[in-house]
């Protein structure tokens, strides 16, 4: 690793003010990413301002069906919620099945929602659920969010605050691991909502998370497995990489959808 | 360089370190608390776990100074009044171990899984939440009889007290 400068804020003020003054400031969640990156040396900057003691970070809270999590709440802090698991089992689902247990300890939702990894597992589901994503300058819809691979909406500076979205009657993730990193080869969320069926896919687009609108139409018809039979995921859309072609991809999608409209509660 | 200060298995330490210096070398190098090991340093296989705050975390993938008013505790921690914890003994006891090198990481993630699963713990259970774990020599058998074990016996003795 190279040198860098650790600053830890202990407000959102600060950690903004003293990534402006640095030379090349990121901010430091939990981690589970940047560290190791700055490990391999693909990523050196100058200064890291750690955000898990900023208090305004911190916390769930469900009031209603509206969930609201803190961006500093760690995977295992949701994975554990009982708040969130009686409005939305399958998002606490979502949060068991990353990493493992010593990475769910220290990863945080906002870290992962900024990086925006095209294998990571939260778009799908903040995708599909129409959530919100709040930072210290405005409130983000999901679906303008998350801009490519590894890009967000997210200007220089800006924090994220925290995430929320409205429980849906039904949802459920279903994620095939790729064998070695455990990242999503490819993941999908469905959710029966108020505005209609809703399907995120991460792990499989080329150009990162997507909603699968054809398999939401279909969905809208009748909430069943056999709604997907006729729905054609296109190959041209799919990521090619030595883990999975892209027609593989395709069919891992569909597979997946079905078996999540299935185990949707 | 900065001055950092954490409690290692319940001694006060403090000392300067590079801010880039990692929670794993800062236990290995400057506490000579060698238990820790470096296995993949690449956040795959375990060896390193440590508890930060009563919580299993991999320690090549944090900065000491994120660690800094922390309460650590590594693998030669769970000893108490010259007895091995009962995951130790239940490591030695069942041959959990064979060249020993994912040992230390393994019996800290096994106290962790065990303090948060408590008598709910399974053989299931115990597989999965070793997904952050690699063993090369077991092929694990012998690690999840011996966590069972262990959880077996801890549970019993909490009950007994109660």
């Amino acid at each position: 690793m190279y040198s860098t400068k650790y600053h830890r804020a202990s407000s959102v003020a600060e950690a903004t003010s003293l990534v402006s003054a640095a030379e090349d400031g990121k901010f430091l969640a939990g981690g589970q990413t940047l560290i190791s990156t700055m490990k391999q040396r693909l990523a050196a900057p100058s200064d890291v301002v750690d955000l898990r003691h900023v208090d305004d970070l911190q916390g769930i809270s469900v009031s209603g069906e509206t969930v609201r999590i803190g961006a500093a709440t760690t995977h295992a802090q949701i994975a554990e919620s009982e708040d969130v698991r009686n409005v939305c089992a399958a998002f606490a689902d979502l949060a068991s099945l990353i990493g493992d247990p010593h990475v769910r300890h220290m990863g945080t939702i906002g870290g992962s929602v900024a990086n925006n990894d095209p294998a990571a597992d939260y778009p799908a589901a903040l995708v599909a659920l129409e959530a919100t994503v709040h930072t210290n300058n405005r409130d983000i819809a999901a679906g303008d969010f998350f801009v490519g691979l590894f890009e967000t909406a997210l200007e220089e500076d800006e924090i994220i605050v925290a995430v929320s979205f409205a429980a849906p009657k039904k949802a459920a993730y279903q994620k095939f691991p790729n064998p070695a990193s455990r990242y999503a080869l490819v993941g999908v969320f469905v959710a029966d909502g108020s505005a209609g069926a809703r399907v995120g896919v991460t792990g499989a687009g080329s150009d990162g998370v997507f909603r699968a609108s054809d398999m939401e139409t279909a969905l809208d018809g009748e909430f069943a497995a056999g709604s997907l039979d006729g729905v054609e995921v296109d190959t041209g859309l799919m990521m090619s990489d030595l883990h999975g072609a892209p027609d593989y991809r395709a069919n891992l999608v569909k597979v997946l959808a079905k078996r999540a409209v299935v185990a949707a509660v | 360089m900065a001055g950092i200060s954490m409690r290692v298995n319940g001694r006060e330490v403090d000392a300067d370190v590079e801010d880039r210096t990692l929670l794993v070398d800062f236990l290995r190098n400057n506490l000579v608390l060698t238990g820790t090991h470096v296995g993949c340093d690449t956040s795959q296989c375990g060896a390193c776990v440590v508890h930060l705050d009563g919580k299993a975390v991999k320690s090549c993938t944090m900065l000491a100074a994120q660690a800094a008013g922390s309460d650590i505790t590594t693998v030669e921690g769970l000893m108490s009044d010259g007895e091995l914890h009962p995951v130790q003994r239940a490591f030695r006891e069942h041959h959990g171990l064979q060249c020993g090198f994912c040992t230390p990481g393994m019996i800290m993630a096994a106290t962790d899984m065990i303090a948060r699963h408590g008598a709910a713990l399974d053989e299931a259970t115990v597989r999965t939440e070793l997904e952050g774990n690699i063993c090369r020599c077991t092929g694990y058998h012998n690690i999840v009889r011996s966590i069972l074990a262990a959880a077996a016996e801890m549970n019993g003795t909490q009950q007994a007290a109660e």
